[in-house]
């Protein structure tokens, strides 16, 4: 808040002549040419800027500083408590410390991205401890994330902390033990002893504030520079291939879909630690999963083969278990497949549905069916392993939109993934790589990955061209990344994103973060459709139309247009609206509005990754 | 919620409330706003005074933060119907919402008012004006503002029941806040127009410091513990009609654990007035409290505090001083319980009322009960009223003789009965607490049953089953189940752990006081055992458990709310 004293200096002309002024009328009229133009806030920062050089005068020392010097690393104050208390004491922390001369950012705990804690320099913690002592909600995601794996060193952060609590209870003040234990250990400096405050505080954290004011301002004069980060745009390495994958280390593997819903759509976070790989928004992760042991058991026993029965893998020998687990596919049917296995197994029926005219009743007897299933209906008698392995195609990879930022999360990369289940046939069907991650990856496994860069997918050049994304389901995860990147370059562009699911309740995927997102002004706007929340059923172009006027407007503003996710209906109604806004809102004809899309298309202001 | 006070000036939610142009804040917009199912902070706040808390499945919590979704958000709506009473017709309604609006049972609460639990944002407008439909309200069922009118649902005496609980409705509306803003914000009302000024003569545009409850009694049942209220009248009768009213004020429950400066108190009598003078009385009380109340610091806003801040002489002088002339003396009463008498009772005009017990007031259907469907069933043929009471049951009233039989086969179908059930369950009550208070530290409603259950083998064994002890549970210290009344109270600490308290009267007349603090189950059971070991065996004839525990000196007698915590 600008301070009145300071106002009162760049009051108007004849105001100020009124106050004696010590300045000769030219002198005046130069300020007043000067200071006309300026915004109210940089008024207050020049009398700031003023007031410091006459005081600087008076004492004889040298210039002073502007406050906005920005090699002073800054104060963090980080507090988390239920009750107000926490948010009170941390607001006389930040008051007291500015008077110090501190440059300070105060956060509450759930504004507080833990990633940040590495480049602190100087942190003070007020933290407040729950029943049973637990951390007060805003406070949960830190304590985990302090102690969990990803938690790195902390080397070089100087820290205190104010522990507040009841000492009725039993576990009085544990979560700002906890704290203190966790940044000592992981490496931060205690500048000052911890406090722990009873129901009766004032004191006691009065006391605190002023020995911690004290010990951090000693480092006031030794910024330390930042070590500058080896990560540049457009540079993705070819370390790791489809073929040589990157061992990555699962950091994170948690649900999204909340209790209740029809769908398990999981948050996978690997690590690239130690891989040298890199990867910009809009690129995707291909991982190389294995096949469900219950199946590859289930094949074997169904056609009487040896597991052990060693086979052929381009010139490297390999147990027959081995190949149907990691090298090739064993669920999905295919055209070649059927042919091959109809010859092997000696299958009329078989062969006569791959007559070239009936082939749509080939893709409806597929379509529900796995190998497995072939198998049972046409049984293998006597088939050699190498024979059988010869029938299969290799396992491919899948390829995952990735939701990070690399430069928001360093060394990571996130993947949002929707784990398929259904039934068919009696039988329970998984998709293979969805539930390897899903059901067979714990954090600390390792899981083949490789990047996969996708030009055709990218933010606008420009970080100051609005966005517009549209990403229902797990289509939302590339636009995670977007936003994400967009603020971590500190991108001015307004963006706008269109999310869809079933159900408000259980199925907004990441809406925490899209809401702090809206809240800090990184996401401009944002528009969802629940399908089924209500009777009728309402998608993401429903929600588009509805805005159409605006989301004109955007694109004639120079907007760049995304949509990832469902090809076959999804993006195929985006599509349609997409049109259709622009005949409307744009006094086009439908043919001319199909031209305009096609521009945006060509100038690759329209980009899609849709599958 | 509470909020603390920082310094002296005019906590934050007085802030909101004065920069909320008379309760509308931002409320529509932040009901429109599709990225959450919460209000904003400030809406939040005014919704009270609408009738709804924003609550959150506090069962989910953790894993939905751990899901990067935001808490399930949901409402409690509470319903405001004066003294309890509502028809059959009305009952169909508000059943129904319950099942296709809220979760799916209706709660009845300790000051005579429904409540629906788990209502999502996009369902809140059309639950809300399907109340008023059925001619009901929401107004001013929580906020800083009169709330809910209790009065003696008195099935015994027909003819008081009606004029008690006429001035009950009086009382309610005329202190019902007068700001269009709930109905333009739920009944698509039109809005005030430009110039207008909108006035709410009473209350003002910053309303009350903190919420204030009414309620009247009728001796010698004070069933509603008239003494717990901010403002209360025990009814006078004499020769058969009434004559008026003694008036209470400065009752209170709500306190914070390990503040000793907030404490729970009991009303003191002041006076006596005619029930013409009820309104100007009640306005009066109202008004001083508007005026004289904490505004800085929540914690110490109630009436009590005032009262004990300033002494009961001041009150009194200033309320003679704008009433003009001082209260009669009050005039003798006497209280002889404050629980409900179950059953069958035949009142005059040849109809007949049925007390039923529900168990924490949950409407619901369960395997042991149909309870809801079968309380459905009854209102649809049922044409005298339903009564709540304020111990969370149910008078099924004005029963034609007829009829009678026709309710209990009725009854029977869906195995609704008090058969079986120890007296101290059926004295006991719990406030909803987990999982969706906010304010709640320990479970109350969901563990009561099974702490009964527990503790049934040994009052058994004691020969108490019969005996009737009032028991009463709450997940936090703020007091909705008036649990410093109790004989017997347990007060949520932190999740599993309860401060238990002895010694309350059987009539609702003395506060109790802490026995033990922060218990287990088994530390409670382990305990009670001897304290009612020893009431069986050395009480005197007609002693009431609360009194035996002073006696026998397990806690000391409370004289006034200061001392509680001595």
């Amino acid at each position: 808040m600008p301070r009145p004293e300071l106002l009162e200096a760049v009051r108007p002309f004849d105001e100020r002549r009124a106050l004696a002024t010590p300045l000769s009328d030219e002198q005046l009229h130069t300020l007043d040419r000067f200071v006309e133009p300026l915004s109210p806030d940089q008024l207050v920062w020049i009398g700031g800027y003023l007031a410091g050089l006459a005081a600087a005068h008076r004492t004889g020392t040298p210039r002073l500083v502007p406050a906005e010097d920005r090699d002073e690393p800054p104060l963090t104050i980080v507090y988390g408590s239920q009750s107000g208390n926490g948010a009170g004491i941390a607001a006389d922390i930040k008051a007291q410390a500015e008077a110090r001369g501190f440059k300070v950012r105060l956060k509450s705990m759930d504004e507080y991205r833990p990633g940040e804690l590495k480049a602190e320099k100087k942190l003070l913690i007020v933290v407040s401890t729950q029943g049973e002592g637990e951390p007060p909600d805003a406070g949960r995601e830190l304590h985990e994330f302090l102690h969990g794996r990803k938690a790195g060193s902390l080397g070089g952060v100087r820290y205190s902390v104010l522990a507040l609590g009841d000492s009725s209870y039993e576990h009085f003040c544990k979560t700002g033990r906890d704290f203190d234990a966790r940044l000592s250990a992981l490496g931060a400096e205690r500048a000052y002893p911890r406090v722990d405050c009873d129901v009766d505080y004032d004191d006691a954290a009065a006391q605190w504030i002023d020995g911690a004011l004290r010990a951090l301002a000693a480092t006031n004069a030794h910024p330390v520079p930042h070590a500058p980060r080896a990560l540049s745009r457009g540079n993705v390495t070819p370390l790791y291939s489809k073929k040589h994958p990157f061992l990555a280390t699962a950091l994170a593997n948690l649900p999204l879909s909340g209790h209740g819903s029809e769908k398990d759509v999981r948050h996978v976070e690997l690590s690239l630690e130690g891989s040298g790989l890199s990867y910009e928004p809009g690129d995707s992760v291909g991982v190389l999963p294995t096949n469900d042991p219950a199946v590859v058991a289930e094949l074997m026993s169904a056609l009487d083969l040896d597991p052990t029965a060693s086979i052929d893998l381009g010139g490297e020998s390999a147990t027959l278990e081995f190949a149907l687990t990691h090298t090739h596919e064993i669920t999905t049917l295919t055209r070649p497949l059927v042919e091959k296995y109809a010859e092997l197994a000696d299958a009329t029926p078989l062969r006569a549905l791959l007559a070239s005219e009936r082939s749509s009743e080939l893709w409806q007897y597929l379509k529900g069916r796995h190998l497995i299933d072939l198998v049972a209906e046409f049984p293998l008698r006597g088939v050699a392993p190498t024979q059988f392995v010869a029938l299969l195609r290799k396992l491919p990879p899948r390829l995952y939109s990735i939701a990070s930022s690399h430069k928001a999360s360093p060394g990571e990369v996130h993947a949002t993934v929707a784990t398929v289940r259904y039934e068919s046939r009696g039988r329970l069907r998984n998709g293979v790589a969805s539930t390897y991650l899903a059901d067979r990856i714990a954090e600390g496994d390792s899981v083949p990955i490789y990047i996969e860069a996708n030009r055709n997918f990218k933010l606008p050049a420009d970080p100051a061209t609005p966005i517009v994304m549209v990403g229902p389901g797990t289509g939302v995860a590339p636009f995670r990344a977007f936003v994400q990147e967009r603020e971590a370059i500190g991108a001015t562009g307004r963006s706008w994103l269109f999310f869809g699911a079933q159900k408000f309740t259980t199925d907004f995927l990441y809406q925490r973060e899209w809401q702090q997102f809206l809240k800090d002004g990184t996401l401009t706007r944002m528009d969802v459709a629940f399908s089924r929340d209500r009777a009728h059923k309402v998608y993401v172009q429903h929600r588009m139309q509805q805005q159409g006027r605006d989301l004109y407007a955007w694109l004639a503003d120079g907007a760049h247009f995304y949509v990832c996710g469902d090809a076959e209906q999804m993006a195929r109604d985006v599509h349609r609206t997409l049109t259709d806004i622009v005949a409307e809102h744009g006094g086009l004809s439908a043919e001319r509005a199909t031209e305009y899309v096609q521009e945006l298309a060509r100038t690759r202001r329209y980009q899609r990754d849709v599958y | 919620m509470n909020d603390t006070a920082q310094g002296a000036g005019p906590s934050q939610v007085e802030r909101v409330k004065e920069e909320s142009n008379y309760l509308r804040g931002s409320i529509v917009a932040s009901l429109a706003n599709p990225i959450t199912g919460a209000l904003a902070e400030s809406d939040a706040q005014l919704l009270k005074f609408h009738g709804s808390y924003q609550q959150d499945d506090r069962d989910l919590r953790d894993e939905r933060r751990r899901r990067k979704l935001e808490p399930l958000y949901a409402f409690m709506v509470r319903v405001r119907a004066s003294g309890g009473v509502v028809t059959p017709k009305q009952w169909l309604v508000l059943d129904e919402l319950a099942r296709t609006h809220a979760n799916g049972s209706l709660r009845l609460t300790t000051r005579q008012s429904f409540q629906f639990h788990g209502i999502l944002k996009p369902r809140l407008k059309e639950t809300i004006a399907t109340v008023n439909h059925a001619l009901l309200t929401t107004i001013a069922a929580c906020g800083d503002v009169n709330r809910n009118v209790m009065c003696n649902p008195n099935p015994y005496q027909s003819p008081l029941h009606a004029d008690v609980y006429a001035w009950a409705c009086r009382i309610s509306e005329h202190l019902t806040p007068q700001t269009r803003a709930y109905h333009e914000i739920w009944l698509d009302g039109e809005r005030v127009a430009g110039g207008e000024i909108e006035r709410e003569p009473l209350y003002g545009r910053t309303y009350l410091p903190r919420k204030f409850k009414i309620a009247i009694a009728v001796p010698p049942s004070n069933d509603v513990d008239v003494f717990a209220h901010d403002l209360g009248f025990i009814a006078i009768v004499e020769a058969g009609r009434l004559a008026g009213f003694d008036v209470t004020v400065g009752g209170g429950m709500g306190m914070t654990h390990s503040e000793p400066a907030t404490y729970p108190r009991l009303a003191d009598v002041i006076g006596f007035c005619r029930p013409d003078r009820m309104l100007a009385v009640t306005e009066h009380v109202v008004a001083i409290q508007r005026d004289y109340g904490d505004r800085t610091d929540r914690k110490h806003a109630r009436l009590k505090y005032t009262i004990d801040d300033r002494g009961v002489d001041w009150f009194k002088a200033e309320l003679a001083k704008r009433l003009g002339a001082p209260l009669e003396e009050s005039r003798p009463f006497r209280f002889e319980h404050n629980g409900d008498r179950y059953g069958w009772t035949e009142g005059v005009g040849g109809k007949h009322h049925l007390t039923l017990f529900i168990e924490n007031g949950r409407v619901s259907d369960a395997p042991r009960a149909a309870l809801m469907t079968g309380l459905r069933e009854i209102a649809k043929v049922h044409d005298g009223d339903f009564r709540l009471t304020a111990n969370q049951n149910l008078i099924i009233a004005n029963v034609d003789p007829a009829r009678r039989q026709d309710i209990d086969r009725m009854l029977a179908r869906h195995r609704i009965g008090i058969d079986g059930r120890s007296a101290l369950r059926m004295n006991a009550m719990a406030c909803v607490a987990l999982p969706t208070c906010g304010l709640a530290m320990a479970e109350s409603e969901r563990y009561l049953p099974t702490l009964i259950d527990k503790l049934e083998p040994l009052l058994a064994e004691c020969g108490l089953r019969d005996d009737a002890i009032t028991v009463r549970m709450t997940g936090c210290p703020n007091g909705c189940a008036r649990p410093y009344l109790a004989e017997i109270a347990f007060v949520g600490k932190s999740p599993g752990h309860y401060n238990v308290y002895l010694g309350g009267g059987f009539a609702g007349e003395r506060l109790n006081k802490l026995f033990r603090s922060a218990l287990t189950e088994s530390e409670i059971l382990a305990e009670l055992a001897p304290v009612l070991r020893r009431y069986a065996a050395e009480r005197e004839p007609g002693e009431r458990f609360g009194d035996f525990a002073i006696r026998a000196g397990y806690v000391r007698e409370v004289t006034s709310g200061r001392t509680f915590h001595d």
